[in-house]
Parts: structure tokens; C-alpha cells; sequence
């Protein structure tokens, strides 16, 4: 499969030359053709500046990316009239309405709602009741599918989808991943950035991104399978006092807070019988420990933890 | 084309949906020319006067009168000896005192020359002068009468016309500074902040990655304000003919012409602005401290740009609104035609040119 998008030891820096910070430290990767791709990293883990050089917005210090064939740099007005952009931050003009931001970037696509109907049809559906209101007045959601809506109006070959689901309700962030898989099938590619961990598993293959370099790149299961170390779910009644012991425990390499439960790796296998044992102080306060399969928020955690 | 035209309406959508930009727009035109025509204007009338008649004959009592009947003076009250007049000008209520000397007819009559004292509170210069003026014009108005009855000669006789404007009125001066003010305003500030609202607002960032050329998106953030800066050139120039009664002497094709010539000039310069800004705050500082003020004052529509220094007679030259301050005040009141406005006109252009070859070079293609 010929790659979609290639990226080829991006290097980004911001800032005066003396007083320069690195957002990007050469970063490789390939997205192939029709691939939902995340890109999994914390605020500030470089993703945007990313995104902005592949749509052609900024110039990268240093390496070649090509979307679609064409070099970033040079090609830019190729890739702008066949590359689909949603940015982070709602970028929609919040005094037209719904159908007039629609109609206006079909128009400066060089394109009608009409002929592309079929590929909004479905997100669209669920906001045309409100296609008289001004886009600044939609809840959250919404305002995020208009502007999927707008940045699909064109077929693009590549869509890219900076944190499309920041600042979005669980449901909505839900029901927006679904639109993606529907998507894929158009066989757009889509390249989709993130800081949500649990949604790593609705990609194809996904890059965790952390201070500019990229952790690991594979399938959400085949980077699960790189956790090649025990990890527990521990929980008892007094969970700071816990986590504490577990921290200094020379058994464990790391400990923390995971929703309800404490996660802890262990450094060696099968040493569940060792960690009862020196958690046994805790069993008059309802102590649980239950062997558990790492998600990808475990996976990030100990690949950052082996980064440092 | 369809492009093009999308993005006119979209822009026109931006306007006539903010109440506040409209008001702008459209309001601040019809303001500026009502409160520079009624509130602000230099003319002087009903100033209140003192006299101080130590004569008190034929000829100071006709004079007098004279003065009184006049609609720039009104006489306040008779001052009988001449330590009186300061209390009274301390007071503030009177602008000037005429004093007459003793035997001022018997002067008259008997050396064919008389002294009159004006005297004028000069804290206010420009009062003062004008004031000092309306009266020696009626007296000497008065001495060319008696010396017509009599015959007398050596008498010199000094007449001056006011050309263009012989009342003198304001207006003829401020309308077209006012038009100057509100295209400037109107092109280069609006402009300037609206393309850098998409800027700030993020939709620049969309715009970009779209196959649109950056010349199409700032031609069409024009395209709205040019209309506009139409209908206020026409409503300045109604309400100057109707409402003030300045006459358009020249041709009112030639007018309109450098008026849209002077727009497109502003517009240049908003573009221009919006391409080196990056907040709507800081192109509205530029607009306004960079170019409304010396619109102001240098455009030699409130201060006389022959009386600057020099440093600023030179720096009054780079400011578009000078030409056009002096092609409309040629055309609308002296009016000329073109064969005598050519080289101001032609400055225009290549100002105009300048700033759009500028802007469209200095336009961002990418965010950094």
C-alpha cells in the first residue's frame, strides 16, 4: 500500500535562537492510504505543530513530508485544494449560520453540498434541524460536527483532525469516533491527534507522541503487547497512604493513581504472592488485587517512564 | 468568480450582522459632518462686547450702532472709564473692548484721521484675531462710507476679497478634511481588523488550507467596504450641499472619481496593516495613532501645513489625506478641473499602487 502521508525526521523549533524550544525532534513515521491513524500525546507533546506542518500552515526547521504525493514545502497549493483540515480550536465563522459556513467552503473548494452530499449525509443529518442557527450559538458537539462537516465538503484525499474531540461530552466523543470508522470506508485517510488515551483503541495504528518525539508507533493491540511486565489493580479504603507504601515497595518499578484503583507494574513476573505479602497491613481495609491487561495509558506511562 | 462573489457576501454577512459595525460605518459620517458643521466651527458669532465711548459724539455713536447691528457682535455693556476694563475681562464674558478717545469726530473732521483701541482677549488667539478683524472691517467699512460723502482725498482705500468662499464659512474647509477622516477610518481600520479577526479567530487557518489565492480573500475583505465607502462619500457630499450649504463647484464626476481613487488608497494601506498585525487590538492601534491622527493634523485640514516647521511640512507629503484634502478642497470649491490636479492625483496612484504591491508581498501564506 502506497503511503499517504510520509514524514521524514521533522524537526520544529520555536523561540529566538538563543532561547529556543524544541516542539518537534525529528519525527518518522508513514500514515498509509485509507488508515485512521492517531496521534496520542499530552497538551504541549507537540501535535498541533505537527498537524500545521503537514497542512502546510508552518515550515519545518528541518526533514521532508510529502501528504498525498506532494512535498509539503513546495507542492503546498496541491495538497491545500485536496487536503481536508479541522483545526484544534473551532474555527468556523460563529456569525453565519450552519448552512451558510457549509455553502461558503463548498463554494471556496470549487464545490456544491450537493455533489458531495453523500459523504456529510449522515453527520449533517443530525445538525440540519438547527441550519438556520448561527454557528456561534451550537452546544459543543455540534459546533464540532459542522466543522466536520465543512472541512469533508470537498472529498479530501487526507483529512486532518487536530483534537476534534477536546472539550467534547463523552456521548458526542463517542458518536464522533463512529463517524470517523464510517468515514474510513470512503477511503479517506485520516491522521487524528488526541490527548485521550481510551481513544487510542478506535484507530488502526496509533503514535504516542511525548515533548516531540514519538514513544511508539503500532497497532493499539500490538503496542499493549509491548507491556511485556505484570501490572496490577490495587484498591483498599485508604488509597494515598497505599499508593505511598507502594511507591518505596523494591518490587515495584512504578505505582499510580488509575480511576478507582491504583495500577502497579511490577519489575519482575510472577510476583503477585510478594505484593500481597507486603500489602497484608492493608487487608483489615478491604484490599483488592486483581491482575489486569494494560491499556494503551499503561503502555504510554511506562514508555515515558523508560524515556526519562 | 464564484469563489470571489461567496466570499463578498460572506463578508457582507460579517457587516450588516454586527450592529456595531454598522453604526460605524454608516453612523460616524453623518455624525462627523453634523458635529464639525454645527458644533465645531471656528466662525465667530454673537460675540459679547464692551465699549468704552469717551467721546460720545456723532461719529462713535453711528459706529457703534453699526458694530451692534452686525450678527458677529453683540454689546454687552457701555464701560465710562478705562481701569474698568480689565475687571471686565476677568469675568470672561467679554471678548473685546473699543475704546474710543476723546474728540474722536473733531480727529475725524478736522485731521482726517481718527484712533480707535480694539482691544481682545487673546487667550483664545484664534477668537481674538478673527474677532479683531470682523471689527476693523466694519470700521473701516464705516470710514470708506463718510469718505465717499465727502470727497476727501488722500484717503487709501484697501479692499479685500475673500475668493472661493467670501463668508468665510467653516464648512467649506472641513467638508472635504471630514471626507478624508471618514474614508481613512472607514477603509483602513475596518479593513485592517477585519481580515486580522479571521486571523485571531482561527477561520484564517482554514482559509489557507484552501485551494483560495490570498489575493482573492484580501480583494474580497475590500470589496465590502468599498461599497460602503461609496454610499458615505455620497452622504458626506448630500448633507454638505443640502444640510451646510457647500456647493459642489467642480465636477461631481471628477469628485467622485479621486474620491474612489483616495478609497482604494486607503483600502491599500488597511491590507497592509492587516498583514503585519496579528491582533484586531494592535490594528486598531496602528490605524488610529498611525493614521487618523496624522490625518488630523497633517493633512493640513486643521493646522495650515505652511505654518509647520519643516521637518513637518516633509513628513506631511507621505500622508495620503494631503492629496486628497487638496484635490477635493481644487475640485468641490475652487472648481477646477483635472489639467490642474494631475500631480496630486498621480501621487495618489503610486501611493495606492505602492501599498497594494506591499500588502499582497507581505501576505502570510502560512501561520509563522
Amino acid at each position: 500500500m502506497k503511503p499517504a502521508i510520509t514524514i521524514n525526521n521533522i524537526v520544529k523549533f520555536y523561540g529566538a535562537k538563543s532561547n529556543k524550544t524544541e516542539a518537534l525532534s525529528g519525527i518518522s513515521f508513514n500514515v498509509n492510504e485509507g488508515e485512521l491513524f492517531g496521534i496520542i500525546g499530552p497538551d504541549g507533546a507537540g501535535k498541533t505543530s505537527l498537524f500545521r506542518i503537514l497542512t502546510t500552515l508552518l515550515l519545518a526547521d528541518e526533514g521532508e513530508a510529502t501528504v498525498d504525493g506532494y512535498d509539503v514545502v513546495k507542492y503546498y497549493k496541491e495538497i491545500r485544494k485536496r487536503a481536508g483540515y479541522m483545526p484544534g480550536r473551532f474555527s468556523l465563522y460563529q456569525d453565519l449560520t450552519v448552512e451558510e459556513n457549509l455553502e461558503f467552503f463548498a463554494t471556496i473548494f470549487n464545490t456544491t453540498i450537493e455533489k458531495n452530499y453523500h459523504l456529510i449525509k449522515d453527520i449533517y443529518i443530525q445538525i440540519e434541524p438547527f441550519k438556520k442557527r448561527k454557528a456561534g450559538k451550537l452546544s459543543g458537539g455540534m459546533k464540532q460536527k459542522l466543522a466536520l462537516c465543512c472541512a469533508l465538503i470537498h472529498k479530501p484525499s487526507v483529512l486532518f483532525l487536530d483534537e476534534p474531540t477536546t472539550g467534547v461530552d463523552a456521548v458526542s466523543r463517542k458518536e464522533f469516533w463512529e463517524m470517523l470508522k464510517k468515514l474510513k470506508q470512503q477511503n479517506i485517510t485520516i491522521l487524528v491527534s488526541t490527548p485521550y488515551m481510551d481513544e487510542a483503541g478506535m484507530c488502526d495504528r496509533v503514535a504516542l507522541l511525548q515533548s516531540g518525539k514519538i514513544l511508539s508507533i503500532d497497532t493499539p493491540d500490538g503496542i499493549i503487547e509491548q507491556f511485556q511486565k505484570d501490572l496490577f489493580a490495587v484498591r483498599s479504603s485508604k488509597m494515598l497512604p497505599l499508593l505511598n507504601d507502594l511507591k518505596i515497595c523494591s518490587e515495584v518499578e512504578d505505582a499510580y493513581f488509575f480511576g478507582a484503583y491504583h495500577h502497579v507494574v511490577m519489575k519482575h513476573k510472577n510476583e503477585e504472592q510478594q505484593l500481597k505479602n507486603y500489602l497484608s497491613k492493608y487487608a483489615g481495609d478491604g484490599l483488592e488485587i486483581n491482575a489486569i491487561r494494560p491499556n494503551i495509558e499503561d503502555c504510554f506511562m511506562a514508555l515515558m517512564k523508560n524515556t526519562e | 468568480m464564484k469563489q470571489f462573489f461567496s466570499f463578498v457576501k460572506k463578508e457582507f454577512h460579517h457587516i450588516l450582522r454586527d450592529p456595531r459595525t454598522m453604526l460605524i460605518l454608516l453612523g460616524m459620517p453623518i455624525a462627523q459632518i453634523i458635529i464639525f458643521g454645527f458644533a465645531l466651527t471656528n466662525e465667530v458669532k454673537n460675540s459679547k462686547i464692551a465699549v468704552l465711548d469717551n467721546s460720545k459724539d456723532v461719529a462713535t455713536t453711528a459706529l457703534i450702532q453699526q458694530i451692534n447691528s452686525s450678527r458677529y457682535f453683540d454689546i454687552e455693556k457701555s464701560l465710562t472709564d478705562y481701569k474698568s476694563i480689565d475687571a471686565e475681562f476677568k469675568t470672561g464674558k467679554i471678548k473685546m473692548v473699543i475704546v474710543f478717545p476723546q474728540g474722536f469726530n473733531e480727529d475725524l473732521q478736522h485731521f482726517n484721521k481718527a484712533q480707535v483701541q480694539l482691544i481682545a482677549d487673546a487667550s483664545d488667539p484664534n477668537v481674538a484675531n478673527t474677532l479683531a478683524n470682523y471689527a476693523t472691517a466694519i470700521i473701516m467699512d464705516y470710514q470708506n462710507r463718510i469718505t465717499d460723502d465727502r470727497k476727501l482725498p488722500y484717503t487709501i482705500h484697501t479692499e479685500i476679497q475673500m475668493l472661493y468662499n467670501p463668508q468665510l464659512m467653516g464648512a467649506y474647509s472641513f467638508v472635504p478634511g471630514v471626507m478624508a477622516m471618514v474614508l481613512m477610518l472607514v477603509c483602513t481600520m475596518m479593513t485592517a481588523i477585519t481580515i486580522v479577526r479571521e486571523k485571531e479567530t482561527g477561520t484564517m487557518e482554514v482559509l489557507l488550507v484552501s485551494p483560495v489565492q490570498p489575493l482573492k480573500i484580501v480583494i474580497a475583505k475590500a470589496v465590502p467596504y468599498l461599497l460602503l465607502s461609496m454610499v458615505n462619500i455620497m452622504s458626506i457630499l448630500m448633507l454638505s450641499v443640502f444640510v451646510l450649504g457647500v456647493p459642489i463647484n467642480g465636477s461631481l464626476l471628477l469628485l467622485i472619481a479621486v474620491s474612489i481613487l483616495f478609497t482604494l488608497t486607503s483600502l491599500a494601506l488597511g491590507l497592509l496593516i492587516s498583514s503585519v498585525t496579528a491582533s484586531q487590538q494592535a490594528a486598531m492601534f496602528i490605524s488610529l495613532v498611525g493614521l487618523f491622527l496624522p490625518t488630523v493634523m497633517l493633512s493640513g485640514f486643521m493646522f495650515p501645513i505652511e505654518n509647520m516647521p519643516l521637518p513637518l511640512r516633509i513628513i506631511s507629503n507621505v500622508v495620503p489625506a494631503k492629496w486628497f484634502y487638496t484635490i477635493v478642497k481644487s475640485v468641490m470649491i475652487k472648481g477646477v478641473g483635472f489639467s490642474l490636479i494631475w500631480k496630486e492625483v498621480l501621487v495618489l496612484t503610486g501611493m495606492m499602487l505602492f501599498f497594494l504591491v506591499l500588502s499582497i508581498k507581505k501576505f502570510k501564506i502560512r501561520l509563522a
